[in-house]
């Protein structure tokens, strides 16, 4: 659906003046100066270089802002023994990193295992979150009385952090591996539950009219007209529940042990290897980046243009 | 003809707004018979659309009675037909996805896909949108879209068809050749209209009684108007016509005239 949006911008924007204009020129993506290089040379100069000059300045940005970060640690680090510098952390990343699949029994996996065993569990939690959270939402959104005996019940559970939930799920599961999933799952529906809802509440009363007089069924209503205004609101559910579940499955993980990133931190941390703790961390931050920059691309993929 | 297939009885409509609540409509009476087209005319904001509500349904009244059929209009229903005045088309649909989803729900009952397609093809065809089929709403002009909505109403093949000022957006010509055709569909199916307008010509062209609201608020029925023209009518023909001249005359008087006169 986006890319017809974008055929249908319009070509109304084009300048009518023969002249090139600087300012409009400047306005204009940067593939399309690239598309009429031949027909219009003598502007080729003016048409690439505001756009080049922005993706320059973003490139600059970007690497002043890295180096910002690696200035600032290469000076604690060498104030502060045993805190690793940027080149010796370099240096074990490219050894950790040559091998991340090993397996040496549970307590010695490669860090690609811890990885890949942290997303899992945040994908079980928040997939059973999804499946619970998103229609509930819907209930909650669509009638009332719900609305008013799950208000005070979110209300009070909402803002207890999702590791106080951490005994309960050991109590109740007598594992250490479901209640990890656990806490996940109770850290991804709240804010599944509330968007969806916030979302059902706020249908324009003019698509619920066509459904009334078309005295639509209830599950035409739910698939035809609430659940594609509602989806926006859904997926910005599911990417603030994601990106709760990563922070979580961290901290989560350091308590409950075994195979996980999280643990993974703790159990260096032990051992004193403090790079491969700062190795963690920009992984961590990478896996996060990555599931926050996919979700995006769903959401957009599923935006519809309204009106 | 003379089967009343609505009876609006002392209607009146409130809005409960911040400031207390706003009495939009008043002592409403009007009997709508089987087959007739019916104009409501008057200044914006007067309660055009408020009416319309209550026929399609939407709303309930705050007081009196509305009956469709001798029995208590309790909400809307497929066998009366809208055209909303902002369209109100789904905007994940296609256009040809918008006017199926009715023509599903009317007949998909008892026909097969294949008809059903077709029911909505040729809906589209009517209203010359066959070209934009799979577009969505974003996609295409605001006189577009209104059409689409009109398609989506006939498709339904409705008893009542009623509609806010469907014709709005449009462009004169498309205007006229809309008027033509939906004239031309009334008399086919017999099916009863409501259509809200602001178009001196539009309301005696397609009408057989043209209902003059006051000004709001407590908007009431100010006059009616009854229009003696033989069907099939032929707007070029008309435009010499006495009576409608006279029609056109007796609206304008009371629009300009007395509404303009007493809102001031
Ligand atoms: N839901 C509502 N709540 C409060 N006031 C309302 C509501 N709906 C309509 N009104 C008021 O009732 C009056 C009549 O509104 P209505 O939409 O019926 O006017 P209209 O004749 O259709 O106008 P237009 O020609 O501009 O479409 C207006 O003053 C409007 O502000
Ligand atoms: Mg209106």
């Amino acid at each position: 659906m986006s890319a017809i949006s974008i055929t249908t911008s319009p070509p109304v924007a084009e300048p009518v003046a023969t002249q090139p204009l600087p300012a409009q020129t400047a306005a204009r993506p940067a593939l399309q100066a690239a598309d009429s290089v031949e027909a219009r040379s003598p502007t080729l100069g003016e048409r690439i270089a505001p756009a080049a000059g922005k993706v320059v300045r973003a490139l600059v940005a970007m690497i002043s802002g890295m180096g910002l970060l690696l200035a600032i640690w290469w000076a604690v680090s060498s104030r502060i023994d045993m805190f690793p510098g940027p080149v010796v952390t370099w240096h074990a990343a490219v050894e950790l990193l040559s091998d991340p699949f090993y397996s040496n029994g549970p307590n010695d996996m490669g860090i690609g295992w811890n990885v890949l065993y942290s997303l899992g569990r945040v994908g079980v939690g928040f997939g059973l979150a999804a499946l619970v959270g998103i229609p509930l939402g819907f209930v909650v959104g669509r009638f009332k009385f719900m609305n008013m005996a799950t208000e005070p019940v979110i209300g009070l559970l909402r803002p207890v952090s999702p590791l106080a939930w951490l005994p309960i799920g050991l109590l109740v599961f007598q594992e250490a591996n479901l209640a990890a999933i656990w806490v996940i799952f109770i850290c991804s529906i709240w804010p599944m539950i509330m968007n969806t809802a916030a979302g059902v509440r706020s249908v324009p009363q003019d698509y619920l009219n066509v459904a009334r007089v078309l005295n639509l069924s209830e599950w035409k209503i739910v698939t035809r007209i609430l659940f594609p205004a509602v989806l926006p609101n859904i997926l910005t559910g599911v990417r603030l529940a994601i990106g709760t579940a990563w922070l979580v499955i961290v901290a989560a993980e350091m308590l409950t042990g075994g195979v996980g990133i999280g643990f993974w931190v703790w159990d260096e941390w032990n051992n004193l290897k403090v790079e491969h703790i700062i190795i963690a961390i920009f992984i961590i931050g990478i896996v996060g980046l990555i599931l926050e920059q996919a979700l995006m691309l769903v959401a957009r993929r599923f935006s519809y243009e309204s009106r | 003809m003379t089967k009343k297939i609505v009876q609006i009885e002392n209607v009146g409509q409130s809005f409960d707004t911040k400031k207390g609540p706003y009495v939009a409509l008043r002592e409403i009476n009007l009997d709508i018979r089987e087959g007739e087209s019916i104009a409501l005319i008057g200044h914006s904001g007067c309660g055009k659309s408020t009416l319309l509500n209550l026929i399609a349904g939407l709303t309930l009244p705050s007081s009196g009675v509305m009956l469709c059929d001798g029995r208590e209009i309790a909400g809307p229903g497929p066998e009366r037909a809208v055209v909303f005045q902002n369209h109100s088309l789904l905007p994940w649909l296609t256009c040809f996805d918008n006017v199926y989803l009715a023509v599903e729900r009317v007949f998909g009952a008892r026909e097969g896909k294949a008809r059903l397609r077709e029911r909505t093809h040729a809906a589209l065809d009517l209203v010359g949108l066959s070209h934009a089929e799979n577009k969505h709403p974003h996609e295409i002009s605001g006189g577009m879209k209104q059409r689409v909505g009109i398609a989506r109403a006939l498709s339904m093949q409705p008893r009542i068809l009623l509609m806010d000022e469907p014709f709005g957006a449009l462009d004169a010509l498309t205007r006229a050749n809309l008027q033509d055709e939906l004239m031309k569909i009334l008399a086919a199916t017999k099916a009863t209209m409501v259509m809200v307008t602001h178009d001196v010509d539009e309301a005696v062209l397609l009408s057989d009684r043209v209902i003059m609201l006051t000004n709001g608020p407590a908007a009431t029925i100010g006059e009616i108007l009854e229009v003696d023209i033989e069907r099939p009518r032929d707007r070029l023909a008309l435009a010499h016509d006495a009576h409608f001249g006279e029609c056109r005359a007796a609206i304008m008087e009371f629009l300009y005239n007395k509404q303009l006169k007493r809102a001031a």
